[in-house]
């Protein structure tokens, strides 16, 4: 297994990008900080590990390095390396010890270090993290997070810029949320750590240090399965999730002269928030989603049977997707061309509107 | 440090054969102890008989037979204390009764039934691990929760020696080499996968070698002698629980019996051998011995299996006497909070 390290994604803010940093609607309401979506995310391990002491976290790199995102930094200094473990390199071994863990009363919480990387912990994921409790006739719990990065766009080698989401949503017994913001980064992975039920966290490691926002001090929790309108709109809705949340509200910015987008951040695949889903459908008739993930069985195919099955008087047009390909995730000096952008979605929405 | 037993050397035994090897014996057991693990030994071989029947019968699915494992079942389990815990695969199936647990449950469990799936906090008993090798994780990481916790408790991994091959069985065994897990990783070596043998399942020349590779210790016992595996385990929980990490032990013996019910061993092994491996089947072994050392008579013997019979003979009868489960809970227990869609689809399973 490939153990890139920081140096091998190079993080979105030194890519010359621009570097304006992106910042989510609402970001100046509220008690808190202005964090990066990764500083929200260690904000969160400290609070929740100084909240609650069978909370732990492990992984590869986590302890030592603070995890190569720094998601991890200052843990094993202040709580200990029995409580933020440096695990050896076995994906697999570590969800499952996690499972193991969770019958001694932990409440683990795994870091895979990429998405990619997570594919040989899927043979625990699948066989016994989503099954467990059932086993048990719901006796025992089984409350353990696994959360990582996920994602392209940022320049990286291959098999660190997979979007599996759909893997891991299709898998019954687990939970599955994707932030957006700092705020949501912070307060949806509270919630996943609280869960008694094993939930999978997806971070859109494109935005770990290019968006900054503001986030609540000290305890805060996002519902899990409750979706957000990040931008309210009348014409067309762009359903989106993770990184393509932000993008999806330029579109709107850039189509303002042209039509009024709702931008609904789905937040929790699973549960999914059905009913802010339609409510949004019926008050715009129009839907386009937009998924970074290949498109053929992707979770943006749950959503439009979805909207098929219980919105169809609603709309006023046929359902839109717009997505990366189904092709494995480009050499990155071609990726932009895989990614969904501002005017293939914006292309999107022009052929709903003139369907 | 590794202090492992070279491949070439004698299993470690007990048992001897009552002539040209005699019998040795294990210090600390008492007459009462050497009953217990014959109680131990012919419930497991009465359970497994009577499974095989009553599949034969169509009382229960397909079962996974463990004839002749009995031995290191027993004899492992009684070197454990009862805040041990057991991860058993579907060879281990029915170990839960050497913890108490109905026959009912187990049986319940290969006829498909709910209540086939008990807690495992009641018993110390993990649920039955189907995929190979996968629950060896699991093992390591409550014995490794429990060390942290400062628990004294130890943990027990079962698999075979097709488990060796996965890669679950090699992340599992270096976590707890690593974090010093309390744990046993205990190898019924019974020289078959279904109908691979070992042979073509490793090149070492024993699996207990590959304990070096871990940096932990490993024994090498005859899985056939249930003194000797006792006495292995017992040394192996010793370290574990004084903070000397994992041990493997691997238990070599033969798997005389078809891999399950729905198997046909006769198309890949060789049968004589297999009737040469009957001859010498553990429980008939452990008898003898008994007998040589004066402390079971006939007596003793019939009752202990009619003992055995009963418990079988109520298990069955009480596992077809539940009714069946209620096809709602096809939606219960995998979430402690229910998904909202399930609401819609108990109306669809309902003919709503």
């Amino acid at each position: 297994m490939s153990n890139a390290g920081p140096e091998g994604a190079v993080p979105p803010a030194e890519r010359g990008d621009g570097g304006a940093g992106l910042r989510p609607a609402g970001a100046d309401a509220g008690q808190g900080r202005e964090l990066t979506l990764v500083e929200a995310i260690n904000d969160c391990f400290h609070v929740e590990l100084g909240r609650d002491e069978n909370v732990m976290v492990m992984g590869e790199d986590v302890g030592r390095a603070g995890g190569v995102f720094r998601a991890t930094a200052g843990l094993r200094e202040r709580y200990g390396p029995d409580r933020c473990f440096d695990s050896p390199l076995a994906e697999a071994g570590l969800m499952g010890a996690a499972v193991g863990l969770c019958m001694a009363g932990w409440r683990p919480i795994c870091e895979m270090q990429y998405d990619a990387f997570s594919y040989p912990s899927l043979d625990q994921l699948i066989t016994h993290v989503g099954r467990y409790r059932w086993r048990t006739r719901g006796k025992m719990a089984f409350p353990l997070t696994v959360r990582m990065p996920y994602g392209g766009g940022v320049r990286a080698p291959e098999l660190h810029d997979d979007s599996p989401e759909a893997y891991y949503v299709h898998k019954p017994g687990v939970k599955v949320a994707i932030p957006s913001t700092p705020a949501d980064a912070k307060g949806l992975l509270a919630a996943a750590i609280r869960s008694d039920d094993p939930v999978v966290v997806f971070e859109p490691k494109l935005h770990y240090r290019t968006m900054r926002g503001e986030v609540p001090e000290g305890e805060h929790v996002v519902e899990l399965g409750k979706a957000r309108i990040a931008r309210e709109g009348t014409d067309v809705t762009l359903v989106a999730y993770g990184a393509m949340v932000p993008l999806c509200e330029q579109v709107a910015d850039t189509m303002a002269n042209e039509c009024s987008c709702e931008v609904l951040d789905v937040r929790t695949l699973k549960p999914l928030d059905e009913d802010a889903l339609l409510a949004s459908a019926a008050k715009t008739g129009r839907v386009v989603i937009v998924q970074e993930a290949p498109r053929t069985a992707g979770y943006g195919a749950e959503l439009a049977a979805v909207l098929a099955e219980k919105a169809m008087l609603d709309l006023r047009g046929p359902v839109i997707r717009v997505t990366g390909y189904d092709v494995p995730y480009p050499y990155w000096q071609i990726e932009d061309a895989y990614m969904p952008s501002v005017e293939r979605v914006a292309r999107g929405v022009r052929k709903l509107l003139d369907y | 440090m590794a202090q492992v037993i070279p491949a070439g050397r004698d299993l470690r035994r007990v048992i001897g054969d009552g002539d040209a090897v005699p019998d040795g014996e294990v210090d600390g057991l008492t007459e009462h102890d050497l009953l217990e693990l014959y109680r131990s030994l012919v419930l497991l071989r009465t359970y497994d008989e009577r499974s095989v029947v009553y599949h034969r019968q169509g009382r229960i699915g397909t079962y996974a037979i463990f004839w002749n494992h009995e031995a290191m079942q027993a004899g492992s389990v009684y070197a454990l204390e009862d805040e041990d815990w057991i991860f058993p695969s579907y060879r281990e199936s029915a170990i839960g009764l050497l913890r108490g647990m109905p026959a009912r449950v187990i049986l319940q469990w290969w006829r498909g039934h709910p209540s086939g799936w008990w807690n495992p906090a009641d018993y110390n008993v993990a649920s039955i691990c189907v995929p190979i090798a996968t629950h060896v994780p699991h093992a390591a990481g409550l014995a490794w929760g429990k060390k942290l916790r400062r628990e004294p408790a130890v943990a027990i991994a079962y698999f075979g020696d097709g488990a060796t091959s996965e890669g679950a069985f090699h992340e599992g065994a270096n976590f707890a080499a690593v974090t010093g897990a309390p744990l046993v990783l205990f190898c019924n070596n019974n020289q078959w996968a279904i109908s691979t043998p070992l042979s073509a399942q490793t090149r070492a020349e024993a699996l207990v070698d590959k304990a070096v590779g871990y940096g932990i210790p490993g024994i090498r016992v005859d899985g056939g002698d249930v003194l000797a595996v006792y006495e292995a385990t017992r040394e192996a929980v010793a370290r574990a629980r004084t903070g000397g990490g994992p041990t493997m032990i691997e238990a070599v013996s033969y798997r005389a019996a078809p891999h399950a019910t729905a198997d046909d061993p006769s198309a890949y092994i060789d049968l004589a051998r297999v009737e040469e491996e009957k001859k010498n089947e553990c429980v008939g072994r452990y008898e003898r011995y008994l007998e040589r050392l004066g402390v079971l008579d006939t007596a003793t013997a019939e009752q202990v299996r009619a003992e055995a019979a009963d418990v079988l003979r109520q298990g069955i009868t009480e596992a077809e006497a539940e009714p069946p489960a209620d096809a709602s809970l096809v939606f219960e227990h995998a979430h402690v909070d229910p998904l909202p869609s399930f609401e819609d689809e108990l109306r669809e399973l309902r003919g709503g």
